[in-house]
């Protein structure tokens, strides 16, 4: 079994992708993982669903802890100089309105048309649909975070998703715990491989077909 | 003094709701933003067959002996709480919240009993359809869930090149808001991320409901950073001691 990178590192990977000046709004999982990872250059704001922008990092003390202050998966955060609180359909209107420059989700699947299926697997209990579906369909950019495969070894980059959507044409780049994949107009373009990974080898584990980039290098991490 | 919103107490509060009601309430995750008085009140009233809207209903109480899996503030309860008692037939939520071993709510053992109605609306829509029953907007278009299973059954319409879905104002009963300052106007002001729905849902039902922390003398707040103007509140009930 090859080496495939751990939460934390696709959580850096992520990071890499945050620009100078950018408002991020990050979901449940890997993708609140990549607070940790802002490169020091760069200044961020992050947004959360619950009405916050420009929150500081989880406390790392106990009598840090404020109940009137968390982010959108219900951790703690911290204040920050800056920082504003507005409610919830001002922080939808943040969304929606296309002022979120960047926003990281987790999947479950996701096609090549950039499809996004992340929030119920259409058996069992409800899902949880909460903010991601708007999200998916009014941030500027959409990075997706996940596993490349199922824990039962079956792609979750396919043709085309079998899971309800969460938003249709969504997603512009996917990190995988193997691989950084690019949504183009051509299609998905392979642009960078984990250390140790062979290009037919990812292409193994992914439905359709991948254009490998003229660039392609191995992830840096 | 012919104005003044603030009742005696949580119980003379929620005395009028109804079997049958439609109550939306305030609050998301462990945040200090839940009107647990007004809810524990609901709870003592007996009333039965609700309709509960909120973002997330809630976990409720954690069974005997055992202990929560998330921190809550003192004396915290959330919708869960109605749930759990068998008060509420439909729950309309944006996050009915996780079914992990040990992280289960109530809304799911009942949803998987047939003993309640589950509705999902994504979050901003929600948020939105509850904003238009204030504001008086009759309906509006969003590209929000065109092209999903939340499309269906509803008018679509393609607006600058994109699918937009027509969704309808979500009118309610009451609102059971929660906020920290209010005077005797029932303007409101909020804490941090515990503001999230309730400045919404104030004024989008007939009858607006807050808890508050604390009631100061007018003019205590500063009109500069009052959040809710008082014309949405209904009453207002009093927290003794911040609990």
């Amino acid at each position: 079994m090859k080496a495939r990178l751990d939460e934390q590192t696709m959580a850096l990977r992520v990071a890499r992708e945050f620009k100078d000046g950018m408002i991020i709004n990050l979901g449940f999982g890997i993708p609140t993982l990549a607070a940790n990872f802002i490169p020091e250059d760069k200044e961020v704001l992050f947004h959360a669903e619950n009405g916050c922008l420009g929150y500081g990092p989880m406390p790392t003390t106990e009598e840090e802890e404020n109940f009137h202050l968390v982010n959108a998966t219900g951790t703690f955060a911290t204040h920050k100089p800056g920082m504003c609180f507005f409610d919830h359909a001002e922080s939808f209107s943040m969304i929606r309105g296309r002022h979120i420059d960047l926003c990281v989700l987790g999947g479950l699947q996701v096609s090549e048309k950039g499809d996004l299926a992340n929030w119920v697997t259409g058996v069992g209990r409800p899902g949880n649909i909460g903010g991601a579906m708007d999200l998916a369909f009014g941030a500027h950019h959409l990075i997706v975070v996940m596993t490349h495969i199922t824990k039962e070894d079956e792609p979750k980059i396919l043709k085309q998703c079998t899971y309800p959507l969460t938003a249709p044409r969504c997603v512009n780049l996917i990190i995988t715990d193997i691989a950084v994949i690019d949504f183009t107009p051509d299609g998905l373009v392979l642009r960078e491989k984990a250390p140790g990974w062979e290009v037919d080898e990812i292409q193994a584990l992914t439905e359709p077909k991948l254009k490998i980039s003229d660039d392609l290098k191995q992830m840096e991490i | 003094m012919s104005i003044n919103k603030v009742v005696g107490s949580f119980d003379e509060a929620v005395a009028d709701i109804f079997d049958g009601a439609v109550i939306l309430m305030g609050g998301f995750g462990p945040a200090n933003g839940t009107p647990s008085n007004l809810l524990r009140a609901v709870a003592k009233l007996g009333v039965k067959n609700l309709t509960l809207v909120a973002n997330t209903p809630g976990f409720g109480r954690p069974a005997p002996g055992t202990k929560s899996f998330r921190k809550t503030p003192p004396n915290y309860d959330d919708g869960g709480l109605l749930i759990q008692s068998g008060q509420v037939s439909k729950v309309i939520c944006a996050f009915p919240g996780m079914s992990r071993p040990g992280m289960t709510a109530p809304l799911h053992e009942k949803w998987e009993a047939r003993e309640l109605e589950v509705e999902m609306i994504p979050q901003g829509t929600l948020a939105e359809r509850i904003r238009a029953a204030k504001a008086g907007v009759s309906a509006f278009f969003i590209p929000t869930g065109a092209g999903t299973v939340f499309e269906e059954g509803k008018e679509t319409r393609v607006i600058d090149g994109r699918n937009n879905v027509l969704e309808y104002p979500l009118k309610a009963d009451f609102a059971l808001i929660r906020a920290h300052k209010a005077d005797r106007y029932g303007n409101l002001v909020y804490q941090g991320t515990s503001r999230n729905f309730n400045p919404v849902m104030a004024g989008a039902s007939r009858v607006t409901i807050a808890e508050v922390d604390e009631l100061v003398s007018l003019g205590g707040l500063d009109p500069e950073a009052i959040v809710t103007p008082g014309i949405y509140v209904d009453r207002v009930a009093v927290r003794q001691n911040g609990v």
